[in-house]
């Protein structure tokens, strides 16, 4: 059963369950929002609600997250242009859950190391909060739409944590994104879009987003990040194009392929700028996760039946396009990750799906002080024990918050985390002290590939210099390369907190969630030193982890 | 041998090098941290008379404030976002606007601009202001820059050697100063050295021996979602502010207050403050200042209940017990000079403040009396 929503005046059809973004998209439109200085198109690009790109003005409320509000039978979607005119009623006011007593402890985010947790918390008796800014359980992991698991890999283990939810005594409150986080009197208070949680113990698994690189044309209109494909084609059902180029580094890159394949569309080529060849110089490390491998050959045989290039050492180094990409260059790049000479090719597509790696979502444990250190992969992410205890007392951590390694990784992490804070709370063990060695070893296994994968798929060591002067580095403020250079070499900066400072990279909408890690990289490069952990801290707090209106803010009835 | 070494590359530690140079000195600027990295990148950039009674400070003011505009011409006000926008005190009541005409009343007498501008009038001035309140004052001679730009580009200005990442841990005095050392056990020899620490400056005195009652004063900060751009102006057009904001800057009370200010910058947010509390350097954020915040500034423009606040800050104002700053040479220790101390208003006084010491240090006539900003007026004794 389909309706439709109006779109700058036409119908546009929405299948049940489809995002504002992805109904656009599915009707070929590409961008909906243009920027306030430069006056380009803007559409999707992270496609989770992490990036703000798709800010559009929806039933007369501009900066409404085209990628995160469900599209609903009769809404009017326009165009918002670069400063849309005030709106009439806070945008993410929703009504508020009752207040409860404190809970043993509140879980922030449902993905797999979120879903591990709770579900272990839950075995052990704890009352437990589950807190998740998706509207389903799954995190981006497990994105689907209801009854439709196609195409993910452990389905059976989330449905088993599904179900034994359900069956369960969670208060489990969906859309309620946390936008503070305080902690008094041993108690953690956390504000959400539905209202405030108090816990006495916090696991945060607020898991990560692609870790995009700039290049001359990424912001056109499709261009996208593979998660933003992934989430179109998971929690939509909507193909991203018809003839796609997948680009950039890591094994994320394969799924996202052969999830296009299976639905339809062409993949012009996936290029992986890293060469996985090294994994086989580690074989000890390797072995030990033999499902990974398995799985990467499943993916590597669907390409080949497809007869879709895998090119490795390869980078996508410019995008091209008029009103959307139409197509990109690609180089092959030699050992240090730079560009071979007279190497670049062109490759017509209507879609890129491009990252490097991905970034953890840090702002909460960050607003609560705990601890970090700069992983291999150049994210900062937690110092955590082994079984994800925080500096913090109280506050644990598990996923890609302790450092970037999948979802097995995850699932493992939140089981542990779970355990520890039923010893914690006094509560009878449910696990033997052999379930806990066998899952602290599978996590040493695990965290050992996961350092190997992090140096085999490395941002390309050249990627800074594809930027041109002009190029935009930070998309919400439309700051480009050369201002972040102006702001090293003529006005004194020595880090990326001073470059942040003095030409605005990080200070718009996204809050330097998508541009952060960039920013942090250039000034270091610009500077000529390492990157320091400084550098991506600079753009990781965020005291108020979600904007917020003024309104709510403050405590004011909606309206 | 550099003339002038320089602790603090905040503005005022800029505005000194600047002066400094101009006068013909030699001049090394070092921090232990980036450039601009302390209290200077958590202010609002106002460059205010409105809420100064008359008095040394307001004395001090004016002087900068022309010299800002001197400033604006030589660096370009464009660089250093240096806007003209004048400043606009609202009363909630009769009798706030009252006081309000009372101060204004006053200042005139030291040279300050001030019209009065009736309850039906504001909204010639900021046609989005809730049109309940009671009336207000136009100062036409606020001024607004962005601080961080502001001392980057008065470091580059003054020629000056910047070193950032190099953190003083001795300063060396015989009969009169004669070098500072570094924590990487460098000596850097100097007649001069200016403490422009800020917040920090208490510490920075005690390496040489005297004390100077320096304490952090907290302040937060909200910013909105751009409401302007390059192309169109943001719909907050001066420097608004409620009239306890006054009564509150001089407060001597550690507990917490909060007062309305609210500004558009050039980038198109919208900045709201203002909090003052004393509590060391308690870096955590309180969410009930910043609901504060939010709500003070609701009442002022109603319109900004719909409008997103993105994120927050925080600074620590460098306090002393007067509300003073301290400003000169210090008669304890020859060759040692303080520019520290400006509370929330450094930014502001910073161009004063260096053309004060600068021309202590070249042996010339100030541009004002310096003799109220005089470092020995607190209790006296070695640290």
């Amino acid at each position: 059963m389909s309706y439709t929503i109006r779109f700058d005046g036409r119908a546009v059809p929405v299948a049940p369950g489809q995002t504002v973004a992805a109904a656009l998209w599915a009707a070929n439109v590409r961008s909906w929002r243009t920027t306030r200085d430069r006056g380009t198109p803007r559409g999707l690009f992270c496609g989770i609600g992490i990036c703000f790109d798709c800010l559009v003005t929806i039933d007369g409320v501009p900066n409404r997250r085209a990628c995160i509000v469900p599209a609903r039978a009769g809404m009017t979607v326009t165009t918002q242009p670069g400063i849309p005119p005030p709106s009439r009623t806070s945008p993410e006011s929703s009504p508020p859950e009752p207040a409860r007593a404190p809970a043993d402890v509140a879980v922030v985010g449902a993905g797999p190391a979120g879903l591990a947790a709770a579900v272990t918390a839950l075995r052990a008796g704890l009352r437990v909060t589950l807190l998740d800014a998706q509207p389903r359980l799954g995190g981006q992991f497990w994105r689907h739409r209801d009854g439709d698991g196609r195409g993910h890999h452990a389905w059976n283990i989330f449905t088993r944590l599904r179900t034994t939810l359900t069956g369960s005594t969670v208060d489990y409150r969906p859309g309620a994104a946390v936008w503070f986080v305080e902690q008094s009197a041993g108690q953690f208070t956390l504000h959400t879009a539905r209202g405030e949680v108090t816990a006495q113990r916090v696991v945060l698994a607020t898991g990560a987003y692609d870790r995009a690189l700039p290049f001359p044309g990424w912001d056109l209109p499709g261009v996208v990040t593979p998660g933003a494909a992934q989430a179109l084609l998971k929690g939509s059902g909507v193909l991203v194009g018809r003839k796609v180029v997948v680009a950039g580094a890591g094994p994320f890159l394969l799924p996202v392929a052969t999830g296009l394949l299976a639905a339809g569309a062409q993949v012009v080529g996936v290029y992986e700028a890293g060469d996985p060849r090294r994994y086989l110089r580690m074989p000890g490390i390797v072995a030990g996760v033999a499902a990974r491998l398995r799985e990467a050959a499943g993916y590597a045989a669907v390409l080949a039946k497809h007869r879709v290039p895998y090119r490795r050492r390869h980078a996508v180094v410019a995008a091209h396009g008029g009103s959307s990409v139409s197509s990109v260059d690609i180089v092959q790049l030699n050992g240090e990750g730079r560009a071979v000479p007279d190497s670049a090719r062109r490759r017509s597509c209507d879609a890129l799906a491009i990252a490097y790696g991905f970034t953890p979502q840090l702002e909460l444990p960050l607003a609560l002080g705990c601890a970090t250190r700069l992983d291999v992969d150049g994210n900062l992410v937690l110092a955590t024990g082994v079984a994800g205890q925080t500096s913090v007392p109280g506050v644990y951590a598990a996923g890609e918050v302790t450092g970037v390694g999948g979802a097995r990784l995850a699932l493992i992490e939140g089981e542990l985390v779970g355990a520890v804070i039923a010893a914690a709370a006094g509560r009878p063990a449910v696990h033997t002290d052999a379930d806990l060695t066998q899952l602290l070893g599978r996590r040493a296994a695990l965290r050992r590939f996961a350092a190997v994968m992090h140096e085999v798929h490395a941002p390309p060591g050249g990627w800074t210099g594809w930027l041109r002067k002009e190029t935009v580095v930070c998309r919400c403020e439309e700051v480009p390369l050369s201002r972040i250079q102006a702001a090293v070499a003529e006005l004194g900066a020595s880090d990326a907190r001073t470059v942040k400072s003095l030409c605005r990279p990080g200070m718009g909408w996204c809050q330097g969630r998508v541009c952060g890690y960039a920013t942090a990289a250039l000034t270091a490069n610009l500077v000529g030193r390492p990157l320091a952990a400084s550098d991506v801290a600079a753009f990781a707090h965020r005291p108020l982890a979600q904007p917020i209106s003024l309104g709510d803010l403050a405590g004011l009835p909606p309206g | 041998m550099t003339d002038v070494v320089v602790i603090g590359a905040g503005v005022v530690g800029a505005a000194c090098a600047y002066y400094a140079s101009r006068a013909g000195l030699t001049v090394t600027v070092l921090d232990r941290g980036p450039i601009a990295g302390g209290t200077t990148s958590a202010g609002e950039g106002n460059l205010l008379v409105s809420d100064k009674a008359p008095g040394p400070e307001l004395a001090l003011t004016l002087t900068s404030l022309r010299l800002w505009r001197e400033l604006g011409a030589a660096l370009g006000g464009e660089a250093i976002e240096l806007e003209p926008k004048g400043g606009l005190v609202v009363a909630t009541s009769a009798a706030a606007a009252a006081d309000v005409a009372k101060l204004a009343d006053t200042q005139r007498d030291s040279g300050v601009e001030a019209v009065e501008v009736r309850p039906d009038e504001l909204a010639d001035y900021e046609p989005r202001i809730a049109p309940t309140l009671a009336g207000g004052m136009y100062y036409p001679q606020d001024l607004q820059v962005q601080p961080m730009l502001a001392a980057a580009h008065l470091v580059r200005a003054s020629g000056a050697a910047l070193r950032c990442g190099v953190e003083v841990v001795g300063i060396d005095v015989g009969d009169r100063v004669t070098g500072v050392r570094t924590a990487d056990g460098e000596t850097i020899p100097t007649g001069a050295v200016v403490n422009a620490a800020g917040t920090w400056g208490g510490e920075v005195a005690a390496l040489a021996g005297v004390t100077l009652p320096i304490a952090p004063r907290r302040g937060f900060i909200l910013v909105t979602e751009p409401l302007g751009g390059r192309r169109e102006p943001a719909p907050i057009r001066h420097k608004v502010y409620a009239a306890d904001y006054v009564s509150t800057v001089s407060s001597d009370d550690a507990g917490l207050q909060t007062s309305t200010v609210v500004e558009s910058t050039r980038s198109g947010t919208v900045l709201i403050g203002a909090s003052r509390e004393r509590v060391g350097f308690e870096s955590t954020y309180s969410l009930p200042i910043l609901r504060r915040l939010a709500a003070q500034a609701i009442a002022l423009f109603p319109f900004l209940a719909s409008v997103a606040a993105l994120r927050a800050y925080r600074g620590f104002r460098p306090y002393a017990p007067d509300h003073l700053p301290v400003i000169g040479a210090d008669p304890r220790v020859p060759g040692l000079y303080h520019a520290c101390g400006h509370e929330g208003a450094g930014i502001g006084l910073a161009p004063a403040t260096g053309a004060i010491v600068a021309a202590q240090v070249a042996g010339r006539k100030p541009p004002l009396d310096p003799a109220p900003f005089r470092p020995e007026r607190f209790a006296t004794g070695a640290a």
